[in-house]
C-alpha cells in the first residue's frame, strides 16, 4: 500500500519525503483546494521546488483541485488544472465533474484521482468517473465500515485509497453544508470548513466560548482545553442534554486495520492534515511508514506497537483516536 | 420551455403552473424526509392528490432501515397519484453504504415506468448506463454549467440546484445551460445540510444505530438541536442533518428563472403552504400573499441566506427572532 502524505507548505513536503512518503499531495494558494487557509499551500515557485525535491527522492506528487467551481470562478479552476499539467504532477485529485471533464479533454495524459470530496461511496459511483474521465484511483469518504470498504474495493473498476490517519469528517465529504449554513463558506464552495475569519474565541467570567459567525459552538471550563469551533464537533442541547451531539473531537487512526486493508486490496493510505505543521507530518509519516513496512513483511503477525500509538496519540485532535466508521459500532 | 421529455405533466395546467418569462412554472412536492408511520404517510398523499402541485417525488431518501412503506407500496402510490394527474418521480437514497442499498437503488432505477430522481452518483451511473432519462436531487453536486452539460449528455432532464448555491449563481449557470435541461429550486422547507453513516437521532437516545428502535418516528419534523444559549440551530433527522430554520423563497419567486419550485414536506400545514405558493405563482397579491404569512407555519422561523449568497441561516429581511 502506498503512503500518501499531506503538505501544506514546502517544509512539510520535504519532511514527508524524508520520512517515507510514497506520494505527497498539496494544493495551490486559493479556493481551488479544500484546505484554503491563510499562509498555507503552494505558489508556482514553491510547487516547482517541491516537485524537484520529490523527483530527486523518487516520490510522487499529487495536486488537489478538489472544490466545486461556480461559473464566476471557473477560470481559476481551469488555470489550476493547467498549472498542474505544466508542473508534470503524477496526478490531479479532483471532485467536480466539470473540472474532471476539462482536465480529461485538455490534458488527457494527466492522471486523475477522484477526491474524497467527490463523495463516491459505491463502485457504481466510481464507475461513473472511470468510464467518463478515465480516473486512475478513487479516495473513499470516511463513512464506510470495513465490510463496506471491502465490497467497494472488490467491485471497483479502479484502485482505492482510504484515509489512515487524521481529523475525522463524520459527514460524507463533499456533501456537508454545515459550515456554509453558519458562515456562508463551505469546503465545496470556498475550500474551508468553519473558516478562521468567522471564528471568535471569547473569554467570559467562568468559561471560554467558541463562536462561529456569532453562533455558540461550545463553551469550555477553565480546566478544559478549548477546541476549534467546527460545527460538527460542538456541544449542543438535544432533548434537554448537553453533549457532543454529532461527534467528539477525535482523530481517525487505522493502524490496527492495516493488515485487513492490505489483504482486501486497498492501494493507498492517505494521511489527512495539510493544515497541520511539519512536525505533525513528519511524525505521522514516520510511524505510518514503519507500520506499513512491518505490515507488508508480516501481515499475520502484525499488531500496532505501543510507541506508534503513543506517538500518534500525541498529535491526534482531542488527543484521542478512533476507528471511525470502519468499526461498525461507531455508527 | 425546453426539453418536454420530462414533462408528461398530465393535468398540470389545471394546477399552479403560471406563465412567466421562462415558460410554465410549476410546484413540486419533494420526498418526505422524515420517518412517518405508514398510515400517516398514506393520509398525507391522499391529501396531496388534490393539492395544487404538479410533480410529486416519492420514496425514502434518508435511511434504508425505514420501511414504513415497501417498494410495492411506493409504486402503488405512484400509480394512484398519476391517475390523480400528478407527474410522479421516484427518489433514490442519498447515501449508499451497503450492497443491499445499492440493490434497492437499482430496482428503483429499473422501474421502467416512472422518472427517477438520482440522489447520489451511484444512481446517476446506473441511469446513465441504461440510457434512462433522469432528474438529479439537491445532493448531487452541480455547481457549474460544464457539470450540467456532462450530465445532460448522460440523460439528465432536470436538476435540483444544490441548496447552498445563490440566485446569482443560478443566473450564471443558466447562461450556459444545455438545451433540454430544466431547473428546479428548493423553495420551501428545512434544508438538507449533511449526511453521515452515524444516526444522530439514535445517538441522542444513547442507542446504537443497529438497535435504533426506529426512534426517529417520534420526531415527525426531526429532532431539534439547540445551542447552549438555547438558539434553535439544527435538526437531527436520523443520518441526515437539517437546518432548524425553514428556507423560503416565497418573497423571491417572481424573479427566479426556474421551471419548478420544490416544497419539502413537513408534518403540519402542508396544504396551506402549497396553497400559498400556488397563489403566489399565479401572481396573487395582497396581504394573503405576503411572504411573511408563511412564517406561522414554520416550526422555528425562516431563513434564506443561501439564496442571497450569505450564511444559510440568515433570515429574510423583516423576519424577526427565533421560535
Amino acid at each position: 500500500m502506498e503512503l500518501v502524505c499531506p503538505a501544506g507548505n514546502l517544509p512539510s513536503l520535504k519532511i514527508a519525503v524524508d520520512n517515507g512518503a510514497d506520494a505527497v499531495y498539496f494544493g495551490f494558494r486559493d479556493d481551488t483546494n479544500a484546505r484554503h487557509f491563510a499562509g498555507l499551500n503552494f505558489n508556482d515557485r514553491s510547487a516547482a521546488r517541491g516537485m524537484e525535491y520529490a523527483r530527486a527522492h523518487g516520490v510522487k506528487l499529487f495536486v488537489a483541485i478538489n472544490t466545486y467551481p461556480q461559473p464566476s470562478g471557473w477560470p481559476r479552476w481551469t488555470a489550476a488544472v493547467d498549472r498542474t499539467a505544466e508542473l508534470g504532477a503524477d496526478a490531479l485529485i479532483a471532485a467536480d465533474i466539470g473540472v474532471m471533464d476539462y482536465a480529461s479533454r485538455r490534458h488527457p495524459r494527466l492522471p486523475l484521482h477522484l477526491s474524497v470530496q467527490g463523495s463516491a461511496t459505491s463502485h457504481e459511483a466510481i464507475r461513473f468517473y472511470a468510464e467518463r474521465f478515465g480516473i486512475k484511483r478513487a479516495v473513499l469518504p470516511r463513512v464506510l465500515s470495513i465490510r463496506q470498504v471491502t465490497q467497494v474495493v472488490g467491485n471497483s473498476p479502479v484502485p482505492i485509497e482510504v484515509f489512515g490517519f487524521g481529523s475525522l469528517c463524520v459527514m460524507v465529504e463533499g456533501r456537508c453544508l454545515l459550515s456554509s449554513y453558519v458562515t456562508g463558506k463551505s469546503p465545496n464552495t470556498y475550500g474551508a470548513c468553519s473558516p478562521a475569519s468567522a471564528v471568535r474565541w471569547q473569554e467570559t467570567a467562568t468559561a471560554m466560548e467558541t463562536r462561529l459567525n456569532g453562533v455558540l459552538i461550545d463553551q469550555f471550563d477553565r480546566d478544559e482545553s478549548a477546541g476549534y469551533p467546527t460545527v460538527c464537533k460542538g456541544r449542543f442541547r438535544v432533548r434537554g442534554n448537553v453533549y457532543y451531539a454529532i461527534e467528539e473531537p477525535t482523530s481517525l487512526n487505522t493502524l490496527s486495520l492495516l493488515p485487513q486493508l492490505q489483504k482486501m486490496g486497498v492501494s493507498a493510505i492517505k494521511i489527512e492534515g495539510r493544515q497541520r505543521n511539519p512536525a505533525y507530518v513528519g511524525r505521522v509519516a514516520r510511524v505510518m511508514r514503519a507500520a506499513l513496512d512491518e505490515c507488508r513483511r508480516d501481515p499475520d503477525g502484525f499488531s500496532p506497537r505501543a510507541e506508534w500509538l503513543s506517538e500518534l496519540g500525541q498529535v491526534a485532535e482531542g488527543t484521542q483516536t478512533t476507528l471511525g466508521a470502519f468499526h461498525r459500532s461507531w455508527q | 420551455m425546453t426539453g418536454g421529455t420530462v414533462s408528461s405533466a398530465t393535468g398540470a395546467d389545471a394546477h399552479a403552473g403560471a406563465e412567466g418569462e421562462c415558460g410554465v412554472r410549476r410546484l413540486a412536492l419533494g420526498p418526505v424526509l422524515y420517518h412517518w408511520p405508514r398510515d400517516v404517510m398514506f393520509r398525507f398523499y391522499e391529501t396531496m392528490a388534490d393539492a395544487p402541485v404538479d410533480v410529486i417525488y416519492l420514496g425514502e431518501v434518508v435511511c434504508s432501515k425505514r420501511r414504513a412503506l415497501t417498494q410495492t407500496d411506493w409504486l402503488a402510490l405512484a400509480s394512484e397519484l398519476e391517475v390523480a394527474g400528478k407527474q410522479v418521480v421516484l427518489s433514490t437514497l442519498a447515501l449508499i453504504e451497503a450492497g443491499s442499498e445499492l440493490g434497492a437503488v437499482r430496482s428503483i432505477c429499473e422501474n421502467g415506468r416512472f422518472m427517477v430522481e438520482a440522489n447520489d452518483m451511484s444512481a446517476v451511473q446506473m441511469l446513465a448506463a441504461a440510457g434512462t432519462p433522469f432528474v438529479t436531487g439537491p445532493g448531487v453536486n452541480i455547481y457549474n454549467s460544464c457539470t450540467l452539460e456532462v450530465l445532460a449528455r448522460c440523460g439528465l432532464k432536470r436538476w435540483v440546484m444544490p441548496v447552498e448555491l445563490s440566485g446569482s449563481t443560478l443566473h450564471d449557470i443558466h447562461a450556459g445551460r444545455p438545451p433540454g435541461v430544466e431547473t428546479e429550486v428548493f423553495a420551501y422547507g428545512r434544508l438538507p445540510l449533511a449526511y453521515s453513516a452515524r444516526c444522530y437521532t439514535a445517538r441522542a437516545r444513547n442507542l446504537p444505530k443497529d438497535q435504533c428502535g426506529f426512534c426517529c418516528r417520534e420526531d415527525p419534523d426531526g429532532l431539534l438541536l439547540r445551542t447552549r444559549e438555547d438558539e434553535a440551530f439544527l435538526v437531527l433527522n436520523g443520518t441526515q442533518t437539517q437546518s432548524a430554520r425553514t428556507f423560503t423563497l416565497a418573497g423571491e419567486l417572481a424573479d427566479i428563472g426556474a421551471q419548478y419550485f420544490r416544497l419539502s414536506p413537513q408534518s403540519q400545514h402542508m396544504s396551506q403552504i402549497i396553497e400559498f405558493f400556488a397563489a403566489r405563482l399565479a401572481g396573487g397579491q395582497g396581504p394573503a400573499c405576503e411572504p411573511g404569512r408563511l412564517y406561522q407555519y414554520m416550526p422555528t422561523g425562516p431563513c434564506n441566506g443561501y439564496w442571497n449568497g450569505t450564511a444559510g441561516l440568515q433570515q429574510p429581511a423583516g423576519a424577526c427572532g427565533d421560535a
